[in-house]
């Protein structure tokens, strides 16, 4: 017998078939990296020079890079650490981000004024740009990569929230929460805060993206986390562009790997963008 | 229009502010001193040596006081040395802003041929096969990292040319222009796709609206329905996006210039960033926000151009 | 006189995912020269689609005219090839909009808009266009035409907007004009204004005009022909006299006393100036899944079995005045 869940989840799989694709693809990640240790086949951290460079097949179903470390187990640890710091980024930064534009949006006045104006500062720089300078200045860890990729994420949140909320105020159930005598605060903890969870829902996921790519670009450039864990951008920069040539099964697979989790994340993005918040439809 | 200009202007000058005194702090949160990591670095041990470089740099002095004197050089033109090349700042950066420039300029041409005409098909082909496919299209290429899109083309190339493209400042003909343009397909890609998707959404909304409607009633053909009327109207927002973009470009730009080995400002900050030459990402930062900002200006004065309805302020 | 525009069984469709939605049931009329017929009824009861289909711009799919002609001086424009529609539209029959701020294309000025339909169906050059742009403005009653050409829409207000609307309907003589709701979104004083523009630009240039509206004053103003429409079907059809002093079916009945002016003025029986006034129950059923019988039947207080079980043909219940209804 069907339960009101299935028939739910038969209802949103028919309706947005391609967001259900995506929410499976970053579950088959989300698993992998949480299962790393029993997945993985070999470990990720052995080095075999016998192996070195091995092509695809047998017992390197990805291949070996330059110390014979298997790139299928590196790359099944290596969603650890991508979606460790992506996760984590999202939700530092759409936490904060919400946060502030709640605040602001709700106090208004100078302390707005001043939210908007650092808002528009830190636009001023491109997302990477930002990162790398983070990084540089707080050196190279895996919380510190995590909060370089959280901060710029800010603002943009921030500001959205806060439209919203500016919006929201102006409802009649805020009129009708004021009149009762419920204090600010609560009303913006209980009436506002709920309303503004699903534009947030929507902008986090769409982030999630961005933050899996800007992890990758700045572990490409070698600043991001550091080794000996793998990362999909570290992998990829391990003096790429010689094996573009020499090993190309070294660039493929981990580039794969980011594509289609940004791919998966894009999918579900854009379908629940359509299922909870009409107005950005397409 | 002009006290407008001259607004925004102002609130440019407070943004850049607000940028170096970022920027400037930011630098000095650095865990140790940077004369002791370039003190480290260099293998020196006397503490005389040590000291007279912290005074060279201005390091002893306080945070205000550095403040000053870098804000001081950068409004006269005089941006410092660098640390790493000992040479004058400006004189590292300049040469290497025509590099980055054109394969920025030839990215945005690419995103924006490639975009627009792509998203206006796909509208006007709402739910056809077409539009499945390149709505799929847009979405992977919001998804492929540029490094590696930029990889598979090297791939590609040896795969053809058994050559790895390698950038050469006296290139001509044919080679130039791959060189160019090869670079330019992986920054844009991104771009390309974010413009295609948007001039589709755009585009959908304003068939609907009731003057395309009215545009039929009056007996013109689905062609000049779509582009005198619909294309007009749906390109208002993409030309907002086309700025954000051309400024958010920097990040492909400096993954794609790492790629293909060029020698543009985009690769030369993370440089600076792996060899701790502070006076020069300090610079190179100030200049990428100002590029932005001067971008968006640009846009929006643009955007004033072609829509009326800002043009004579309603 | 042979009528201009002739409507005969019209019916319109949409495919929709729930099913097929009947919009315009075999409605027929005609309107002759320099005469204006009007269409009323409530929202949703089909009459705009029924606008939109004698123009063809129901969009298709989901929309699809299935059956009828519509014959504009004896052609009948649902057999004209694409092509030969598009020429069709703008010079035999032209149409004007409820919206005035949103029919017209912020981008481009008034001027432009009105030209690009006479270089379109007249061959006028650009200069030529422009001056009879400049005209039609002037024609329209719009002060300063000149200038009022350079602007755009967003500079206007919404009277001198629909003005300019009509000066564009008509800037090729069509033989027909088609007035969507015109003045529905004007203010009161403009409506009267604007209503008097299109019923002398009919009678200077011979235009059979179809006047859709919700608004039975202006039908009693303006209309020399009613035709009352509800859920997608033609219920009644009289000269605006007739049908305003003897309406046959409840649902027009309803409609006029639940309007104060048209209720008293005309005295209507039943009705008393002092009485409250009534408003008919319920709405417009969803065209998707009508009733068997009378759609307005469960809305009626004077239905009874026969109504709810068998559709009601259209009869002459008086001279010239045709009704479907079992009661009437």
């Amino acid at each position: 017998m069907k339960t009101g869940f299935w028939n739910d989840v038969a209802y949103l799989a028919r309706r947005y078939p391609l967001g259900v694709a995506g929410a499976i693809i970053m579950t088959v990640f989300v698993l992998a990296a949480i299962f790393a240790g029993t997945v993985a086949p070999l470990d990720p951290f052995t080095t075999n020079p016998k192996a070195s460079l091995a092509k695809p097949g047998g017992t390197y179903l990805m291949g070996a890079d330059m110390m014979g470390r298997d790139v299928f187990s590196r790359m099944i640890h290596g969603a650890r650490i991508s979606l460790a710091v992506s996760i984590g980024a999202t939700f530092l930064g759409s936490g904060l981000g919400a946060a502030l534009g709640l605040a602001s949006g709700y106090i208004g006045g100078m302390f707005d004024l001043l939210v908007q104006r650092v808002a528009e500062i830190m636009q001023s720089l491109p997302l990477l740009v930002m990162a790398l300078v983070i990084t540089a200045s707080l050196g190279p860890s895996l919380p510190n990569t995590i909060i370089a990729i959280a901060i710029p994420l800010i603002p943009n949140v921030a500001r959205v929230i806060r439209s919203n909320v500016l919006s929201l105020r102006e409802m009649p159930f805020v009129e009708a929460a004021k009149a009762t005598g419920m204090s600010e605060f609560r009303i913006a903890v209980v009436h506002v805060l709920p309303n503004t969870l699903a534009p947030l829902i929507v902008l986090a996921t769409a982030q999630l993206g961005s933050t899996i790519l800007t992890e990758a670009s700045l572990s490409f450039l070698g600043l991001g986390v550091p080794e000996p864990w793998p990362s999909w951008g570290r992998m990829l920069s391990e003096s790429a562009a010689e094996y573009v040539r020499t090993a190309p099964w070294l660039v493929i697979f981990p580039g794969l790997a980011i594509s289609l989790i940004v791919f998966g994340t894009n999918l579900l993005g854009d379908a629940l963008r359509d299922a909870l918040d009409p107005r950005q439809r397409d | 229009m002009l006290s407008y200009i001259i607004r925004r202007l102002l609130l440019m000058v407070v943004t850049l502010f607000g940028v170096s005194i970022a920027i400037f702090l930011l630098l000095r949160i650095v865990p140790g001193n940077i004369a002791d990591i370039l003190f480290d670095s260099a293998g020196l041990i006397d503490p005389a040596e040590k000291k007279k470089i912290v005074a060279d740099l201005g390091l002893d002095l306080p945070l205000p006081m550095q403040y000053a004197q870098w804000i001081g050089g950068l409004l006269r033109g005089d941006l410092g040395f660098s640390y790493v090349s000992e040479k004058p700042v400006i004189d590292e950066i300049l040469p290497r802003i025509p590099i980055t420039a054109r394969l920025a300029g030839f990215a945005m041409l690419f995103s924006i041929t490639m975009g627009v005409p792509l998203g206006v098909i796909s509208a006007v082909r709402q739910n056809s096969g077409t539009d499945y496919g390149l709505r799929i299209l847009s979405l992977s290429g919001l998804s492929l990292p540029s490094f590696w899109l930029g990889l598979l083309i090297l791939m590609a190339f040896v795969h053809y040319s058994g050559t790895i493209p390698i950038y050469d400042r006296n290139a001509s003909g044919w080679n130039w222009w791959m060189l160019q343009l090869i670079p330019a397909a992986a920054v844009g890609f991104r771009s390309a796709a974010l413009i295609m998707r948007l001039t589709r959404s755009s585009m959908l909304e304003v068939l609907r609206q009731d003057y395309v409607r009215t545009a039929r009633s009056k007996g013109l053909s689905d062609g000049a329905v779509t582009y005198d009327h619909a294309l007009r109207n749906a390109v208002l927002p993409v030309i907002t996006v086309i700025g954000v973009e051309a400024a958010f470009l920097m990040g492909g730009l400096i993954v794609t210039e790492t790629v293909f080995n060029i020698p543009g400002v985009a690769r030369f900050l993370v440089e600076a960033i792996r060899w701790r030459d502070y006076p020069m990402v300090q610079n190179l930062v100030m200049f990428i926000a100002f590029v932005v900002v001067t971008v968006n200006l640009l846009v929006d004065l643009a955007y004033m151009l072609v829509d009326p309805r800002i043009r004579y302020g309603s | 006189m042979a009528p201009v525009l002739e409507v005969s069984n019209l019916s319109t469709v949409f495919h929709t995912r729930r099913g097929l939605v009947r919009a315009v049931q075999n409605v027929s009329f005609s309107v002759n020269a320099g005469e204006t017929l009007a269409i009323v009824g409530e929202s949703g009861c089909g009459k705009t689609i029924t606008a939109l289909s004698l123009l063809r711009l129901i969009p298709m799919p989901p929309g699809e005219i299935v059956s009828g002609s519509v014959k504009v001086d004896g052609t009948d424009l649902l057999k004209l090839s694409d092509a030969e529609m598009r020429r069709a539209r703008g010079k035999q029959i032209a149409m004007i909009f409820q919206e005035p701020m949103t029919a017209l294309n912020p981008l481009l000025t008034i001027g432009r808009q009105i030209a690009e339909m006479v270089t379109l169906h007249d061959g006028l050059g650009r200069k030529a266009a422009r001056d009879r742009a400049v005209e039609m403005l002037n024609h329209v009653k719009i002060p300063e035409p000149e200038r009022r050409a350079r602007e755009y829409p967003h500079q206007m207000s919404g009277g001198m907007r629909q003005r300019a609307m009509i000066a564009m309907a008509l800037a090729c003589k069509p033989k027909v004009l088609v007035a969507d709701e015109p003045t529905t979104a004007l203010d009161v004083t403009i409506q009267a204004q604007i209503l008097d523009l299109i019923g002398d630009l009919r009678r200077e240039f011979g235009t059979a005009v179809v006047l859709i509206t919700h608004d039975l004053g202006v039908v009693a103003e303006t209309a020399n022909r009613v035709v009352v429409m509800y859920a997608g079907r033609k219920v009644e059809e009289a000269p605006v006299g007739e049908v305003f002093a003897n309406p046959k079916h409840p649902y027009m009945t309803g409609l006029m006393s639940s309007i104060p002016r048209v209720a008293s003025a005309r005295g209507l029986t039943g009705v008393d100036a002092t009485a409250r006034l009534t408003e008919i129950p319920g709405i417009v059923p969803p065209l998707i899944n009508l009733p068997p019988g009378c759609a307005f039947s469960p809305r009626c207080t004077r239905s009874e079995a026969q109504c709810t079980t068998t559709l009601p043909e259209l009869e002459l219940k008086a001279p010239d005045h045709l009704a479907a209804c079992w009661r009437a």
